[in-house]
């Protein structure tokens, strides 16, 4: 696995004139894993999706290993390496986990529709391929218990822990995680957390919005701090929580 | 007890037609969320173009695959028109193919005119348990059997299949997993037209055929799928059955009249349950 180079440059998106975010810079090296944080409204889910692809910037420009990518529908980025796991459980419901898993391989596979159809070999090849790399996702998640379960039937936890193994099974490039943490429990956060870290040491570039800084800081080698839709911070963990700007952000202006 | 059995298998005849219909509509709704008003035109537009094709010369089973072939590409030209462009809302799709489905009178009057036309289908009376009917009902449900099977089969093996249950699920999950949301929508407008147009070249030999045979098409079409809350082949079947076995049985006993009512009662009360059941009928694309 090898992670592809983020940069996002004067991107802007307006909403009914009001800027959710404005000319937002940030640069993620292959590899890095970059923690975006901010208070309520300060347009991380928006800068999340203009790099998805959920939506387009009015102004700037989204480019993965210097490709641009920010004006291509999100099935063309996926296609090029951008994995994503949403906050809500967005999973395939009338399917089973490891199905749900399995369609993640999509955008990578191009066995062909007719081969498919006519039951070729080549299609029974690809097939066995992708089961067994989503296994191998599922296990990494630590859903292997749950394969043949209907997705639906997936508690909370492990419904976002299967948009995880589901965005891996596509082998990204460049894997981003819209608050990944959120509503976790003590135990389940550990596991994402160890999961994050062996994920960094195999070389995926990863951008993750979070809200909770106890999580981020222990995790990213760099951090952007977001706050009215621009970036006010940047830079490692240690410095970004000396900011006054950021404490000033997160905990209002005493002057 | 032979007039009964005779009913029965010409419903389940006629109902087959209603769950091809239906299910067309079916694979449409789930993938795109558009109810799809232009499906009845599909099963018009592929039986006229059988008529002129058998009268052109070309040989049966031929000709009604052609015919049914051209409906999924008019399927398509009808997908591109309603949800060609990004981000329209399937409220207003709907409206689309509500208008293309008029539209499509006036070319077929242009190009057929305004009587009713019909072909010969299988030919023969065939006697099942004591009950004469007409060979080309057993014919039709022949036909429609298989092709549900192979409908299932394709959803739940292929990955095409899967990939088009995925947008069905979830448009948002679908897109960043790679799948092309607006193509398969496409595909399944193909999907629709084909099965409506089979609908039309089944059906048009034991039922005759006009420009405005659409309406009864899709409002049974519409009932039978309903059934399943428009989001299930195999209940659409079952629906399409019932509704042609009800509107039979009731023909027979002399209230001919009646039977377009049966389907829009039918359709309503499934309705009214569904909603006091289950809120809204449709999973919201979260």
């Amino acid at each position: 696995m090898t992670g592809a180079a983020l940069e996002v440059s004067g991107a802007s998106r307006a909403f009914g004139g009001v800027f959710a975010v404005r000319d937002v810079h940030l640069s993620v090296a292959p590899g890095e894993l970059r923690a975006v944080i901010g208070p309520n409204g300060a347009g991380k889910s928006t800068l999340f999706a203009l790099i998805g692809g959920q939506l387009a910037p009015d102004a700037g420009s989204v480019t993965l290993d210097g490709a641009r990518i920010d004006r291509l529908a999100a099935h063309r980025r996926a296609r090029l390496g951008v994995g994503v796991v949403f906050q809500a459980a967005r999973i395939f419901h009338g399917l089973t986990a490891l199905e749900n898993v399995m369609v993640g391989a999509h955008g990578t596979t191009r066995a062909g529709f007719l081969a498919g159809a006519l039951r070729l070999p080549a299609h029974y090849r690809t097939e066995r391929l992708i089961r067994s790399r989503a296994m191998q996702c599922l296990r990494r998640t630590g859903l292997e218990g749950w394969a043949d379960r209907p997705a639906a039937s997936l508690p909370l936890g492990q419904q976002r822990a299967l948009q995880l193994a589901r965005a891996l099974c596509g082998e990204p490039r460049l894997l981003l995680l819209d608050e990944p943490a959120s509503g976790l429990r003590a135990g389940e956060r550990a596991q994402l957390a160890a999961l994050l870290s062996s994920l960094r040491g195999s070389g995926l570039t990863m951008l993750l919005i979070e809200h909770d800084v106890a999580f981020v800081m222990r995790l990213a080698d760099q951090v952007t701090v977001l706050d009215l839709g621009r970036v006010i911070a940047s830079g490692t963990p240690g410095t970004v929580r000396a900011d006054p700007h950021v404490v000033s952000a997160y905990l209002g202006t005493a002057s | 007890m032979s007039d009964f059995l005779g009913y029965l298998l010409t419903g389940l005849g006629i109902g087959a037609g209603f769950a091809l219909v239906g299910s067309g509509l079916v694979a449409i709704y789930r993938v795109t969320g558009v109810v799809n008003f232009a499906q009845g035109a599909f099963a018009v537009l592929a039986a006229m173009l059988t008529s002129t094709l058998l009268t052109a010369g070309l040989p049966h089973v031929l000709s009604e695959l052609a015919a049914v072939a051209v409906a999924a590409v008019v399927g398509v030209l009808v997908g591109i028109v309603a949800i060609g462009k990004p981000g329209t809302d399937p409220g207003t799709s709907l409206i689309i193919t509500l208008g293309l489905g008029v539209f499509a009178y006036a070319v077929e009057i242009v190009l057929w005119g305004d009587q009713p036309r019909s072909f010969p289908g299988l030919p023969g009376v065939a006697t099942v348990g004591g009950a004469r009917i007409q060979a080309h009902y057993l014919l039709i449900l022949g036909v429609t059997v298989p092709v549900f099977l192979a409908l299932a089969a394709f959803f739940s093996r292929t990955d095409l299949g899967k990939a088009l249950s995925a947008c069905a699920s979830n448009r948002y999950a679908a897109r960043v997993v790679g799948i092309d949301v607006r193509r398969m929508g496409l595909l399944a407008f193909a999907l629709g037209g084909a099965l409506g147009g089979l609908a039309g070249v089944l059906t048009t030999p034991v039922q005759q055929v006009t420009f405005d045979s659409d309406v009864t098409l899709i409002v049974n079409g519409f009932a039978a799928a309903v059934l399943g809350g428009l989001t299930r082949p195999g209940v659409a079947l079952v629906g399409g059955l019932l509704l042609g076995v009800a509107q039979t049985l009731i023909a027979g006993y002399g209230w001919g009249a009646y039977q377009l009512e049966v389907a829009l009662l039918l359709m309503l009360t499934v309705m009214i349950v569904q909603a006091a059941r289950s809120g809204p009928v449709r999973e919201a694309a979260r």
